[in-house]
């Protein structure tokens, strides 16, 4: 977590004279589709120094314009606030995306940045929603009350974008706080500028430090003003009519009732398998990597790297060999990772959009916070089902590092992707129902049992669930598309130089023998305490690679039925694949993340060890 | 009494809420002391779903649980 502010300056290079245009808005009220729509589809992707939070910026004619993180307000609660926070700042313009069906929410942030002082016009997005939930604005009126120009949009049709851009000439700083004015000069007449002055105010402790003052008690009184000055609008502005969106709302309701919310997303879940799992990870990737990266471009590019240097040679190895440089990495990034991030991006945008995922997290948020957890943390594990290493990315969103930590451990030790899945289901439905139900119980029993044990051994509380709830609505494919594909632009820059190295460190590994000796070390424990057959150890070497080639390696051995089982319950608890590995290193850093590592090994050889002594 | 006692369909006035920061996180969603909300969904020993106007939020028990409401018309 940051403790310090960021110059933007430090981050983005804004040369001289370009104004900085900023894209601001609460979470899923459609920011990628206008970012897209005014700059076309160049999007450049950094990580702000000392986060994992991305920024996308793109030249916009003379200037640039920027996006920020979905938030509710602009303070330092979490990593995503200070982002935007320290983005927001530093605009010149800013275009402030309101979701025409959720104003309420909304005008909080529209009025902490027109406190900030800061030129600003208003989007009022998805009108064609609001108009079918029986909701009238009166544009004029929002527009005059707030101080700056309100344009009408449906950017998903591109309505109302030309307006917008015309708008931005006559951008204004709005009406301010007129209560805050004489403590905002306070501050300034010490040469701190407004906006800062404002969060100074707001009692942000890391924009106090930065000017060496002390931070204001403020923040409660300015918030209940805005509050009120919020309501006040929107009850001069907004006439609701009688909704015909009464479908919404019985659906809203059918969806937390654990009787009629617990076999929706039941419904809703296999969807997503069947599509991700079955589709994407075998009908397409099936054509991606097996037949175009492997076949086509594999055999194109060991032929050219044979040429040059001798099979077998380390130079050799390096590129071309069986984790080569330039046939294991891209092979895997774009035959594999790429459809299956798509895939997942794609899914998660539609049940975000459709305001279906809070409703999701409400209903598991009771087992969860017996595990340490909230209900907010139901989207990284039932991601992992399908690929942990993306889950791990969306273990961001949780409230606290000690919740992000838990979660990632659940994820890295206990839950089995569908790449796995589909191996191990095959070779355990031949054993018979008894077997697979010891190992659902296994795995089960070590999930609750981690949870629980690090909800206590872990120092701190995790945050309580405090949501909002979306109106359920149906999803724009625009929006649903052009996130995706951002999302998937900064995945894909994130994911590939990790590649490259895994593929040069196994290539080392290999031909110095340190693999093989690897195995040597593992046999032992595998032999008299796992009493499984020597050979399962190269098998958990696999496994570190890819966790499915794990399973998948014991497919050729004569094992008992009994020694099935426990090795893919070792497998399954082991060590998670080197793409995950990787991944959990970058967001929890190199000490949990080696914490995460050992302490899968160990539970993956105690759980096995055990349980062949039960049974 | 507190949030986690209010019945589904009730119209509660919220007198108190504990911890700054949940404060501060509720009145940008437009909840604050002094709003009265409306009980909409109470999950089986889960959390409690408020509304106000359009707005709708999703209450942990064990957040409801701190939370001080009087009974509203």
């Amino acid at each position: 977590m940051s403790t310090h502010r960021h110059n933007l300056a430090e981050v983005i290079a804004i040369p001289e004279g370009r104004r900085s245009i900023v894209l601001v808005g609460n979470p899923n009220v459609g920011k990628s589709v206008f970012f897209n729509a005014l700059t076309g589809r160049y999007v450049d992707v950094s990580n702000f120094p000392g986060t994992t939070v991305e920024i996308h910026q793109a030249p916009y004619g003379e200037d640039i314009l920027l996006d920020t993180p979905g938030v509710y307000g602009v303070s330092s609660f979490n990593d995503e606030e200070r982002v935007a926070r320290d983005i927001i700042m530093h605009a010149d313009v800013v275009i402030n995306i309101v979701d025409a069906l959720h104003m309420e929410r909304d005008l909080f942030l529209t009025l902490q940045v027109i406190d900030m002082g800061i030129p600003m016009v208003v989007a009022l997005n998805m009108m064609d929603d609001a108009a079918e939930h029986g909701i009238a604005i009166d544009i004029e009126k929002l527009s005059s009350l707030l101080g700056v120009p309100v344009v009408p949009t449906v950017a998903v049709k591109n309505q109302g974008i030309k307006e917008l851009e015309a708008a931005l000439s006559q951008a204004k700083a709005g009406f301010a706080d007129p209560e805050l004015e004489a403590n905002i000069k306070r501050l300034t007449n010490q040469g701190i500028m407004r906006p800062d002055a404002l969060l100074i105010l707001e009692g942000d402790g890391e924009v106090a430090r930065e000017h060496h003052v002390k931070p204001e008690g403020l923040r409660e009184e300015i918030y209940l003003r805005r509050r009120r000055r919020a309501n006040d609008i929107v009850a001069a502005v907004v006439q609701v009519k009688d909704s015909k969106k009464k479908w919404a709302q019985r659906l809203s309701g059918w969806s937390l009732r654990p009787l009629t919310g617990i076999p929706m997303l039941v419904v809703v879940l296999a969807a997503v398998f069947w599509f991700v799992g079955v589709f994407i990870a075998q009908t397409v990737v099936g054509i991606t990597e097996e037949v175009i990266m492997s076949g086509y471009y594999g055999n194109f590019i060991t032929g050219l790297v044979y040429r040059f240097f001798d099979k077998g040679s380390f130079l050799g190895d390096l590129l071309a060999g069986e984790f080569g440089v330039l046939t294991m990495a891209p092979i895997y990034l774009f035959g594999l990772l790429l459809p299956l991030v798509i895939g997942f991006y794609l899914s998660l945008s539609l049940m975000e959009d459709s305001g279906y995922l809070p409703r999701v997290a409400t209903l598991a948020d009771r087992v969860l916070t017996s595990l340490g957890l909230n209900g907010r943390a139901v989207i990284p594990i039932i991601l992992g089902f399908g690929c942990v290493t993306m889950a791990t990315i969306t273990t961001r969103l949780l409230g606290s590092r000690r919740e992000r930590m838990i979660a990632t451990a659940l994820l890295g030790i206990t839950i089995p992707c569908s790449a796995q899945l589909g191996v191990i289901a095959g070779l355990i439905a031949p054993l018979g129902l008894r077997f697979l139900l010891i190992y659902i119980v296994t795995i089960l029993f070590v999930f609750v049992a981690l949870g629980t044990a690090l909800n206590k051994l872990l120092p701190g509380e995790s945050t309580p669930l405090l949501i909002d709830l979306p109106p359920l609505r149906l999803p724009r494919l625009k929006n649903v598309l052009a996130k995706t594909y951002v999302k998937t632009v900064s995945f894909m820059k994130e994911a590939g130089p990790l590649f490259v190295l895994a593929a040069v460190l196994i290539t080392v590994m290999e031909y110095t023998g340190l693999l093989q000796w690897l195995q040597g070390v593992l046999s032992p424990l595998t032999v008299s305490w796992l009493q499984l057959p020597a050979e399962t150890a190269t098998a958990f070497i696999m496994g570190i690679m890819r966790r499915d080639f794990g399973a998948a390696g014991l497919y050729g051995m004569a094992l008992t039925p009994k020694q099935t089982l426990i090795g893919l319950i070792v497998i399954t608890l082991f060590v998670p694949c080197i793409a995950s590995i990787l991944v959990i290193v970058k967001e929890r850093g190199l000490k949990e993340g080696s914490y995460i590592w050992v302490g899968s090994l160990v539970i993956a050889f105690l759980a096995g060890g055990i349980l062949t002594r039960l049974i | 009494m507190t949030l986690a006692e209010v019945k589904q369909g009730q119209n509660v006035k919220i007198c108190r809420i504990p911890d700054e920061i949940i404060r501060a996180q509720a009145i940008r969603f437009g909840v604050c002391e002094g709003t009265v909300v409306r009980c909409t969904e109470k999950l089986p020993a889960g959390p409690v779903v408020i509304a106000k106007g359009m707005q709708e939020l999703a209450v942990g028990r064990k957040l409801a649980e701190r939370i001080t409401v009087r009974e509203a018309s």
